[in-house]
């Protein structure tokens, strides 16, 4: 199945460009989405850890199983933001 | 009024846009770039958002508030693109017909924004630059 991907701040400029199209195994979950985009772009592993999921534009947590024509997003975290 | 807009900002007019012949009070919040962060020189920032998920969360944070508290409008407004020193990323009006109401749910929305608005900015800096984005942990 499609699944297409939308990447955001840290992990655009990794990715490269800010969408891109991941074809999955039936029944995947995010977890297993990242591990494939992850091997693409090895450096993504230091985002890694922290990186959250949105999937329609909904959080989602990891373990979430993906259906065709989803979108997903990597959402990089915070290192700040709370002191302003 | 819930936008993304690489327009400078007004808050003048998001005050206009929720005041109501019942409101007796409307607060408001300005972010402004703050020319030091952490101990580090902010040159300027760059904001980017993902704009169809950050409009609809900004309108569950505006319910979340009509839950908590009696106000009658609530705008919030976010600026993308390359912001300089001194100028406005976020602007926020809260109208309500008594000012505790307004000031809480002014604070609440502000707070909320950057816990769950998938919106990042990047600090540059005279030495480095890093991203910043949404604290949204609670989701995990």
């Amino acid at each position: 199945m499609k699944v297409r991907v939308r990447c955001f701040a840290a992990a655009r400029e990794i990715v490269g460009s800010g969408e891109f199209i991941v074809d999955l195994p039936e029944g995947s979950t995010l977890t297993q989405l990242f591990d494939q985009v992850q091997g693409q772009f090895p450096r993504l592993q230091g985002l890694a850890g922290s990186l959250l999921f949105s999937v329609n534009r909904e959080y989602a947590p990891s373990d979430k199983r993906l259906s065709p024509d989803d979108e997903v997003a990597l959402i990089p975290p915070v290192s700040g933001g709370a002191d302003v | 009024m819930f936008d993304i807009t690489d327009q400078p900002l007004s808050l003048e007019r998001l005050v206009s846009v929720v005041t109501r012949s019942s409101s007796g009070a409307v607060a408001s919040f300005l972010g402004v770039v703050r020319e030091q962060t952490r101990g580090r020189q902010v040159l300027y920032l760059e904001y980017e958002a993902y704009r169809e998920m950050a409009i609809p969360k900004m309108r569950e944070i505006a319910d979340e508030i009509r839950r908590k508290w009696n106000v009658d409008e609530i705008a919030m407004v976010h600026r993308i693109g390359h912001l300089e020193i001194g100028e406005a990323s976020v602007a926020i009006a809260v109208s309500a017909p008594h000012r505790h109401q307004a000031l809480a749910a002014c604070a609440y929305a502000i707070d909320r924004l950057k816990e769950t608005v998938p919106i990042w900015k990047k600090e540059v800096w005279t030495d480095g630059e890093e991203w910043i984005g949404p604290a949204a942990c609670e989701h995990q």
